[in-house]
């Protein structure tokens, strides 16, 4: 019965997304936020610190209260006008920006701590599962002053998950972090991303961060949701301050679509387009995220015959902004339907002397591409 | 020489009496201390002065008031009479009351700073892990704030020993019931048992010794008074 599984299809929906609404008023700080997140993925706040981004979290966790305060996770009510759970019967999971592992109790009781006062806490074998993806199976034994930062941050992300929650909450996890820190636990998140079967909130300040993570964005300005949607959308969006920064980019989900062995190339295949890059050492199907700034995106109205650019893409020019140092930001589509979004920032003066126009068909000339996972 | 059987009884009920008043004002002093540490409210200033201020205080000032309150027309005396327990002063629990008032700051200060350095955040990451208020007291604030407590609990164990002059107000000198070790001592010396007094006295400054031996011993990096 069709109209039945529709239904069903429907109410599914309802209850598999995250609704926050929230009103913070105080002499120098308010929040304004009325929010329908994704029930399933990574979702960023991202924003400048002032940005409201951590109030957000902790209301939704409960650590703070406001009056009047609405939130629903995947269909069921944490707070709203006659209910609001304490932060320890809500089914989440938190890591904090700081190391936050009780320092009288080893890395495998911290861990402990929350499975023993959960009823669904996580199974031995999937627990074994998380301790491997975190690389944190030796370091059990130890004490937290006996850790490094990126270590107990790993076993903090490990004892988040060990509970099972239904949603995953994590301020800044990496802030506290060196660079070189950062980097080694990067790789465990973009794992998890992977793996993981549960919403997550990932608040940060770093769009590289969000870059290589996130599925979906909140961008966050004094306090108010500036623009929430899918990454690549956001990202592209010339009207936010994201895209008018030195550091703008476009983000393309990519699948790998062949090896070339003789030049060590790798092709990947987006919507509308292909791009070519250094070999890679991923089997053809696998998805890989491609970032590309808009600084290292020329634009030629002809076809360049001769150049050691290797991605040069036919586009159409979507919209022109004019933004400060006599620069202009453009968007292009590559590929019809559907198209792929990317950035160009060139200087006013190409863009007088080139005639460039919305609508116009081009080549985009793509200097580098990073990779994000 | 040695102690006699009256230094001996006196002995027993100053450990007695400063047993019991620790034991209680561990049980009053943590939460006064949890909500000193962790209040945003006005009164946080005026409670806390109430609560130190027999540190400043002339033990006489506050046995003096304490007499008054405890007595037939004070506002306790009435209350106890109406219990039916007649009147504390000059009793053991009266004792006992006007410790608990006289050792309090030693007690509430070393707690509260112990809450206060422990912060907010190991209550949070305990909340978010499934522990309710009073798990996440007994499972990370006690263990964290351990040598607070443990300082609080010698400091107003010793500071009940030591004390005189709020004993001779509300106790006065019954044997057995009210005369402590130091109104022992107190008695000697107005008698002129100077030898009798050494016995005690010498007793009391190695006892003493111990206690904060003991108290630099085990917390070392705690603050002291």
């Amino acid at each position: 019965m069709p109209t039945n599984q529709q239904a069903q299809v429907s109410a599914a929906i309802e209850t598999d997304q995250i609704h926050a609404r929230f009103r913070v008023d105080y002499p120098d700080f308010s929040l304004d936020v009325d929010l329908d997140l994704p029930g399933q993925g990574v979702t960023a706040l991202f924003g400048h610190s002032g940005s409201g981004k951590t109030t957000l979290l902790r209301l939704i966790a409960g650590l703070m209260r406001v009056p009047n305060g609405h939130l629903s996770v995947n269909g069921r009510i944490w707070q709203d006008s006659e209910t609001f759970l304490p932060t320890h019967q809500r089914p989440l999971g938190y890591v904090f920006q700081e190391a936050s592992l009780f320092p009288h109790l080893n890395a495998r009781r911290n861990l402990e701590y929350g499975m023993k006062r959960t009823a669904n806490a996580m199974d031995p074998a999937a627990l074994r599962d998380v301790i491997d993806l975190l690389g944190i199976a030796h370091l059990l034994d130890r004490r937290p002053h006996q850790l490094s930062g990126g270590e107990r941050q790993r076993v903090a992300i490990a004892r988040a998950l060990a509970v099972q929650p239904a949603l995953l909450l994590m301020d800044e996890p990496l802030a506290a972090l060196d660079l070189k820190r950062k980097y080694e636990i990067l790789p465990y998140l973009e794992r998890l991303h992977d793996a993981l079967e549960i919403p997550v909130l990932y608040v940060s300040h770093s769009p590289d961060e969000v870059a290589r993570l996130a599925d979906t964005v909140v961008l966050m300005e004094q306090g108010r949701a500036l623009a929430v949607g899918p990454i690549a959308e956001v990202f592209s969006r010339t009207d936010l301050p994201l895209a008018q920064d030195q550091d703008a980019s476009a983000l393309i989900e990519c699948t790998i679509a062949g090896h070339d062995d003789r030049d060590a190339l790798t092709r990947v295949a987006f919507a509308g387009g292909c791009l070519w890059l250094g070999r890679l050492e991923r089997p053809v199907g696998a998805t890989v995220r491609a970032r590309i700034h808009a600084r290292d995106v020329s634009l030629a109205l002809v076809e360049p015959a001769s150049s050691t650019i290797l991605n040069i893409l036919p586009a159409r020019i979507q919209e022109l902004r004019e933004i400060e140092q006599a620069q202009v930001l453009i968007r292009l589509a590559v590929g019809d339907d559907p198209a792929t979004s990317l950035l160009a920032r060139i200087t006013r003066h190409s863009c007088v002397r080139l005639g460039l126009q919305v609508g116009q068909p081009v080549f985009a000339q793509v200097k580098t591409v990073a990779l994000m996972d | 020489m040695g102690f006699s059987d009256a230094d001996l009884q006196a002995i027993w009920l100053t450990l007695r009496l400063a047993s019991l008043v620790t034991l209680l004002l561990l049980l009053i002093g943590t939460p006064i201390a949890w909500w000193l540490a962790r209040t945003r409210s006005r009164w946080k200033g005026p409670v806390g002065a109430v609560v130190a201020l027999p540190l400043v205080l002339p033990p006489t000032v506050l046995g003096f008031y304490l007499l008054v309150a405890m007595g037939p027309n004070g506002p306790v005396g009435q209350f106890t009479q109406w219990l039916g327990i007649g009147l504390l002063p000059f009793t053991f629990w009266g004792l006992v009351v006007a410790s608990v008032f006289y050792s309090m700051p030693f007690v509430v200060q070393p707690i509260q700073n112990a809450i206060e350095a422990l912060g907010e955040r190991p209550l949070e990451v305990a909340a978010t892990l499934r522990a309710g208020p009073w798990d996440r007291f007994f499972t990370v604030v006690l263990p964290l704030a351990r040598p607070g407590f443990l300082t609080a609990a010698i400091l107003g164990f010793a500071h009940t020993v030591g004390e005189f002059g709020v004993v001779l107000m509300i106790g006065g000198n019954i044997p057995g019931a009210t005369r402590v070790v130091s109104v022992q001592i107190f008695d000697y010396v107005e008698a002129m048992e100077y030898g009798e007094a050494h016995w005690l006295a010498a007793s009391m400054v190695i006892f003493s010794f111990l206690v904060l031996l003991a108290l630099y011993t085990l917390n070392p990096n705690q603050r002291k008074f």
